[in-house]
Order: C-alpha cells, then structure tokens, then sequence
C-alpha cells in the first residue's frame, strides 16, 4: 500500500529527479492557477455550452430567415431587421407585452401579498399550523399542465363548480371566467396566485424564523402596535427575502406559458395572449422561426435587466 | 491527433503538469461529446424501419402496432413505431432531418404535409411505385401538394352533425338539414341545463377546422376571409350563441370538450368528428345519431372539413430504404388495412372499394361516408400557409363570438393572414 502512495505523490518514473529539486515559484504558481481553471473549467464549459450557446444562436437567429428548409439545406440567410420589423409591426406584439406586464405584475402582487399574510398568520402558534401549512403546499405539487386544466374545468361558465358554487350564494353565477376577453386575462391570473402562493409563503415564512424573537418582545414592551411592528421591525429585516421571493418569483412568472396554453390557448380573441405564447406561436405553430426568436430575445432582455437589479441587491446585501 | 507530433518527453511533461486540471476537463467533455453523438448520429439498422407518428393513445398505438406486425411478416422486415404527440410531429421531424436521423416513414396531419413538403423534405409517392388507382380525386389531392402525390392516406375523417336520438324525438322534431331548421330546433331543444347545440370555437385548429364547413357551404373561402360569405356563416355561429342555444363556453372548449358535454346530457346535438365514437359508445344509454352538417338553404352541398393522416416517405438519401419505404406504405394503406383501420378508429377509408365493404358494415354512420364525399381538403388553396389563414381566422372568430361584428373581425383577419407571407 505505502509505495503506491509514494508513487501517487512522487513524480512519474521518467523524471526522478525532480522531487529532490527545490519548487520554482513561478512554476508554482501557474501550476496553482491551472489547477484553479481545472476547477472552473467544467462549470464555464457547461455554461458555454448549455446557455452562452443557445443564447447567441437565439439572437443570431432572430436576424436570420429560419423557415422549414434551414432543417434541410442548412441556409439560413440573414435578412438584417426584417423580422424585428415585422414582430414590432404586428399590433399581437404590442397587445401580449402589455398582458405581459399585466399578467406579471397582477401575480406578483397577488402571490406576495397573500403568501405573506399566510407566512405571518402561521408565525402564531395554533393547533394544526403544520397541517394546514402542508396543506397549503399542495398547488406547488400540481403539475402547470394539471392545473392548468382543472382550472379550465372548474372556470367553465355553465359548467364549471366555481359559477354554481357563486351560484347558491345568489352571487350571479354565469360569470364568464375564461369565455369573455375582458375577463380572461384577470382569471388567468388568479389561477396563478393561487399556483404562486406556496412558493411565497414557504420562502417568507422561512424568512420570517430568521428574525430575532427579542425585538418582538422589545416593541412589545415600549407598547408598538401590531401593524407599527410588521413595518418597523418584520418588513425591515425581511428585505433581503422579499428581494429573493420577488425577482424570483418575476422570472418565473414573466415567461408564462403552460399554464395559458392549458387554460386559453391565448384567446378568446387573443386577450390572454403573452410574450411566451407569442413565441410558441410563431415557432412551433407557424414556424416562422426567426419571428420566435425576436419574441424570445425581447423576453430574455427584460429578464436580464431585473437579474441585474437581483445581483446589485444581493452585493450590497454581502456588504 | 495533434498529440501525437509533439515528442514524447514534453508530451510526459505536459501531461503532469496539467493533470490535475485536465482530469474533470476531459470528464465533463467526454460526457458532453458523447451526450451530442448520441443525439444525433442515429445508426440506422438494415433490417429495422420506423414509422413516425402521433398514435400516442393507448388504443390507437395498439391497433397500430397491429397493422406494423402484419406488414412486418409479410414484407420480412422489422417496422417499429415512434409516437409523439400531435402537435410535435412536424418539430420533431424537422429536428430529425437537421441531424440526418429521420425515420423511414411519416405519418403527418394532412395539414401539416404541405410544410413539410415545400421545405423540401418528402418523396414523390409515384416514382416510388405506389398507384392512386381505386382512390377518389378528392383524397388525391387530400394527399398532394402542388400536383404531387406525397401522401397517402390510410383512412378520412370529417364533421358531422351528431344528436341525440331520445331527446329528439321527445321534442318531436326531425333531424335539422338547414341552417333555418337547425337554429329553430337549438332554440326548442335548450331548456335548463341542456344546450340546443354545442361545437368549439377554441383559439386552436379544432375551432378552425369546425368552422370550416359553415364557411365552405356558404360558399365562403380561406384565401379570402373578408368576404360576404364568411362574414355569414360567422354571423350563423353569433345568432346560435344569442339564441342562446349554443353556450358561451363554445370559445373555450376544444372538440373534445364538447364531446363531455354532448355525453353529460348538456348538449342535445352537436358538431363533431367520427374519432368520437369510441368515447361515446361506453355510455350505454346514449342513443345517438349522426347526420350530414346543415346546409344554408336546401339543395345546397354540405362541404365538410377533410381531416386525417397521410403516410409520407421523407428523403433520407438511402434509395434502397426509400423503395422499402413505398413498400411499407402501400402495405399499410393497403385495401384490407384500410378496413381494419376504419373499423377500429371509426373513420372513413380512404380507398373506395374499402369505403363501399365499410359501409356495409357501418350503416350507421353512412352520413360521414356522404360528408366524405363532397370534404374538401383546407391545404388545398393556400398550402403551406394554411397555419397562418388558421391563425387569423382563430383570432377573428373569437372576437366575432365573443361581441365584434364579423365584418370588421374578418377584415383584420384577412390583413393578418397575408401580411405573415
């Protein structure tokens, strides 16, 4: 055993001699450093490989004419702006960014807001707090797709259990959920907070065990009111978390795509129509693949200026 | 390789000093490199084809797998099947021909072939050897694209006006063959729960593909959607929803949605296709007719949708394997295929001397084979730009339906359908 450890630490057999020599600095050091690249390297390799890639190739698409028989013949010939043209041109666009900016900022809004009422109602100790909080992990279970369609079946306007639900409390039961363009969009997005709120309330919630029991007794002491604590004490020290739940949450909710597929298809009439069915539509439907690919980059730009703000709140957070 | 000019001794050197560091490197490539081969440099076994297609249905790959094991036997080779959902026949397909691995044959929606076609992609069935003899002009064309003969078809399918026999009669009335008649008879047959008549105009190709034979029996046409005629039959879909004999829901159910609520008893008739009837027929107590969709006015022809799958031999440069592929495709839709096929999936075969021995056996649903007869294929006219009209004609139906007038619905349509030229 002891001479394969010498062999492992010793130089191959061609070279005995350097062992003995006394370690060159310089040597050293670029040896470390390689070392330090071999670590890095798998990591910046996959990264390459598995984002940098498809990224240029979506932006590189985006001003080519990639149609069917690129799949064949391998042409794609650039054609400068046209497809960014005929993307801004089209009144879809400017209708799915706008149900985009609709849909995500009404989601967040909802998510947040009741997975924080829900962290800090289960903060209080009662009997079944863990049941009921499992419980309320269930929708984060669900598959999109799954919810997505049970949704469609419990919103349908004659059928549907949530119409005749409203329907004995005398509360106008033919409300059409997800069959009138003016309400579509504002039902697909109660279905995602409900499909959101777990992910918020688990994350506050363990946000909100972080927080020092003693201030709580502290500003009990000096008589601060409820509401006075919640903003003077929880919400301050929950920042960073919020920061986290929040961009986070953004990113999911701003590439939607499952779920309306599953709900609307993007209609009726295109009022449920975003920036995610936008792309499928063109690539996967009309195969207009370079007008998907405007669609994409559009949806990526927006992403990364708010992973930018999520970085600048992070480093100034390690300070 | 390179390796192998640099001398010996510095390749040792080499080879230590980065050891460390080319370990997980070579690792992590190795992986990847192999990862990339696998996916695309599918070796092709001599005695082994495949046949793409969309039969991912428990019994429809069964009957399938059926037919494949026959066709094995009798040609001495092996044919297995490859089934992916519908909507990514064509991706998958496109994503095969980019890294020359395509299947030996492929079973498209007629809707999708023409694009699949134009890119370049499909052989001439003719020069292949296999004959349209026996087969009816209009399943011909079903299968061809600009002249040529790419497809064939095995079996068709179509629309049809389906009603319940019992409720019907109740009422007293005749099954609707017009417009008029259909209207009146939605508007008595609603009463509480129960709808007169239900049929999707979803924000997908069902609603599409179920508005078609209002448009086409107008006389209306997909390569003009701002016509009088198709602002008609629109307008006939609005006057059923303001009736209130065709609910709301229609915009979001697909086809088979409406199929639910024809069998929860929601729905007294309703527009829908012979895949259906497998479903149907495990309510016992559902007595249900099928008839041929009504007309504008009497005398008119009832031009019904051609739907199905035709059977494709993609060009894979392997001449040999290209014939085998005819061979496979002539067996598949061969005459007593086609039978069995039909008899099973309740659609039409597509061959008319298998039509005429199905429709001795199925005497019930001679309606479908009479809408079969006048079907008109929706590629026929604008090809592969059919998915763009199909589009903007979603988009307009919806807006109609759900309180714009047809007209200025259409109209936008139209400008959307050609301006994605």
């Amino acid at each position: 055993m002891s001479t394969t450890t010498a062999s492992a630490t010793a130089p191959a057999a061609d070279h005995p001699t350097t062992t003995v020599k006394k370690p060159d600095p310089a040597r050293a050091r670029r040896r470390r450093r390689l070392s330090q690249w071999g670590f890095i390297a798998p990591a910046v390799l996959f990264m390459v490989l598995f984002f940098g890639y498809p990224l240029v190739r979506n932006v590189l698409m985006s001003f080519q004419d990639y149609s069917p028989s690129t799949f064949f013949d391998g042409k794609a010939p650039f054609n400068g702006t046209d497809n960014w043209s005929k993307v801004f041109q089209d009144d879809l666009f400017g209708k799915a960014l706008w149900h985009t900016v609709v849909f995500t900022i009404g989601s967040l809004i909802g998510q947040f807001g009741i997975g924080l009422a829900l962290a800090v109602f289960f903060t209080k100790r009662f009997p079944l707090n863990g049941v009921l909080r499992s419980l309320i992990l269930l929708p984060w279970l669900v598959p999109m797709v799954v919810s997505g369609i049970v949704w469609r079946r419990i919103l349908d306007q004659d059928t549907g259990v949530l119409n005749s639900f409203l329907d004995t409390f005398g509360l106008g039961g033919a409300t059409p959920w997800l069959t009138s363009p003016g309400m579509a969009l504002f039902s697909v997005i109660l279905v995602n907070i409900w499909i959101g709120i777990p992910f918020n309330m688990v994350i506050l919630y363990g946000g909100l065990q972080e927080v020092p029991k003693e201030l709580y007794e502290a500003a009990s002491l000096d008589g601060a009111s409820a509401w006075r604590t919640f903003r003077s004490i929880t919400l301050p020290l929950l920042k960073p978390v919020i920061t986290v739940v929040l961009v986070l949450g953004f990113m999911s909710t701003v590439k939607i795509l499952d779920l309306i597929l599953a709900l609307t298809d993007g209609g009726p009439a295109d009022s449920t129509q975003t920036l995610g069915t936008l792309t499928y539509q063109n690539s996967f439907v009309q195969l207009d693949f370079g007008a998907g690919a405007v669609v994409g980059n559009v949806l990526i730009l927006i992403s990364a200026v708010f992973a930018v703000f999520y970085l600048r709140a992070n480093r100034s957070e390690g300070k | 390789m390179t390796a192998a000019h640099i001398p010996e001794r510095a390749r040792g050197r080499r080879r230590r000093a980065g050891r460390r560091a080319t370990v997980p490197l070579t690792v992590v490539s190795a992986l990847v490199a192999t990862a990339a081969l696998a996916g695309c440099g599918q070796q092709r076994d001599d005695d082994v084809y495949t046949v793409l297609n969309s039969s991912t249905d428990d019994s429809y790959h069964g009957w399938d797998a059926a037919t494949l094991s026959r066709c094995s036997k009798r040609l001495g080779i092996t044919i297995e099947q490859q089934s992916v959902p519908a909507a990514q026949v064509m991706t998958k397909s496109l994503r095969m021909a980019s890294s020359k691995s395509l299947p030996d044959v492929i079973q498209f929606d007629a809707s999708e072939m023409p694009t699949f076609a134009e890119a370049g992609g499909l052989i001439d069935l003719r020069t292949l050897g296999l004959s349209t003899q026996d087969i009816p002009r209009g399943i011909v064309d079903f299968g061809s694209y600009k002249g040529t003969y790419y497809g064939a078809a095995r079996t068709v399918n179509t629309l049809a006006l389906f009603y319940n026999k019992d409720t019907l009669k109740k009422a007293g009335l005749e099954v609707p063959t017009t417009w008029a008649e259909m209207r009146q008879s939605a508007k008595k047959l609603t009463k509480g729960k129960q709808y007169g008549i239900a049929l999707s105009a979803g924000g997908a190709e069902d609603g599409v593909f179920q508005f078609t034979p209002f448009m086409w029996s107008n006389g209306g046409d997909e390569s003009h959607l701002a016509s009088k005629q198709v602002a008609q039959a629109l307008d006939y879909w609005k006057s059923l929803i303001k009736d209130g004999s065709l609910s709301k829901s229609t915009v979001n159910w697909t086809q088979a949605d409406v199929n639910d609520q024809f069998m929860a008893g929601n729905a007294a008739m309703m527009i829908n296709g012979p895949w259906q009837v497998e479903t149907l027929n495990t309510k016992k107590n559902l007595d249900w007719g099928i008839a041929r969709i009504p007309v504008p006015k009497a005398g008119d022809d009832s031009v019904g949708p051609l739907g199905g799958a035709v059977l494709t031999v993609p060009k894979t440069g392997d001449t040999a394997r290209e014939k085998t592929a005819a061979k496979i495709i002539d067996c598949m839709a061969g005459e007593k295929e086609q039978i069995t096929y039909a008899r099973n999936s309740w659609m039409v075969p597509a061959n008319e001397k298998a039509a005429a021995v199905w429709r001795k056996e199925v005497p019930e649903l001679d309606a479908l084979a009479d809408q079969v007869a006048t079907a008109r294929s929706r590629t026929a006219k604008v090809g592969a730009r059919w998915s763009s009209v199909s589009l903007a004609l979603q988009s307009a139906f919806q807006s109609a339906l759900t309180g714009q007038s047809s007209e200025a619905a259409l109209q936008r349509a139209q400008q959307r359908a050609t301006s994605g030229k």
